[in-house]
């Protein structure tokens, strides 16, 4: 059962409408390495991870999703005071004439989110590994996303998912601990 | 669409957001560490600290919450608040 709760978990501002970053954002919404990829991944994987990773698996789950709206925030609001040539400059005229300024789960250049992006091994080492990977490759696109940058409140929100990213990994890493201790513990049946 | 709140709904809102933070902050961390006490404390508190601003918070913009987790003023209100990508 899910329950929605009304706000976001970090406050998005964007300082004004910029369909250009907004194109290059949307990586992190239906990209490879991004929070829709990122919270499907996770919450497909619980079901066959071991008992003890499991509450980790679910509950980075539902911290992506509610990244996955900050990004869908921020990509609103860069968004929804473009004129058809603003997004036409910006490189989202293709976007424009699909979609007006609704948001879709594609990546930067435009190609529709796949599950082809993600994985689930049944092995939990080969899960988790990819977890961990995922996790550094969300956190090197939002740096480069930074990078590209020049609106000061969309970079606050940016920086605080990037170091989620960071947080996600390092629990990851301690869940491959856990598994690999309880591996070499002997059994006595 | 854009609404304008009042300066407190921000405020409130965003003490919300750091207490809530602090929440998944813990909670993450303690699926991995099961037997830190002291962790376990800062998160039945901050827990508790939430609940009561949460009450605060919907008694002055209205229901957080759907599906029976917030209570409904006549007539329903669940739908009236902003939505987060509005504010």
């Amino acid at each position: 059962m899910f329950y929605y709760e009304k706000k976001l978990q970090y406050p998005v501002r964007v300082s004004q409408c910029n369909p250009m970053l907004a194109k290059f954002l949307v990586e992190q919404y239906g990209g490879a390495d991004g929070e829709l990829a990122a919270a499907l991944r996770y919450m497909n994987q619980r079901y066959t991870i071991p008992d003890k990773v499991i509450g980790l698996l679910n509950d980075i789950a539902m911290e992506e999703f509610s990244h996955l709206e900050m990004i869908a925030t921020m990509i609103y609001k860069l968004t929804k005071d473009a004129t058809p040539e603003m997004m036409k400059a910006a490189g989202l005229g293709d976007h424009y004439v699909a979609h007006d300024s609704a948001l879709f789960y594609n990546n930067a250049s435009g190609v529709p989110w796949t599950a082809s992006y993600i994985q689930a091994k049944g092995d939990p080492i080969a899960d988790l590994y990819e977890d961990i990977a995922a996790e550094e490759k969300a956190r090197a696109t939002y740096q480069w996303i930074i990078d590209m940058s020049d609106d000061p409140d969309l970079n606050d929100g940016l920086k605080f998912l990037r170091e989620r990213e960071v947080i996600h990994s390092l629990r990851f890493r301690e869940a491959v601990e856990i598994l690999k201790d309880d591996q070499g513990k002997k059994k006595i049946f | 669409m854009t609404k304008q709140m009042p300066p407190e709904y921000y405020k409130l809102l965003e003490e919300l957001q750091a207490i809530d933070f602090v929440i998944v902050e813990l909670n993450l961390y303690l699926n991995t560490h099961p037997h830190d006490f002291e962790a376990i404390k800062q998160f039945n508190e901050a827990s508790q600290h939430s609940m009561h601003l949460k009450i605060e918070f919907e008694r002055q913009f209205g229901p957080l919450m759907n599906f029976g987790k917030s209570y409904s003023n006549y007539p329903w209100d669940v739908d009236d608040s902003p939505w987060p990508w509005q504010v």
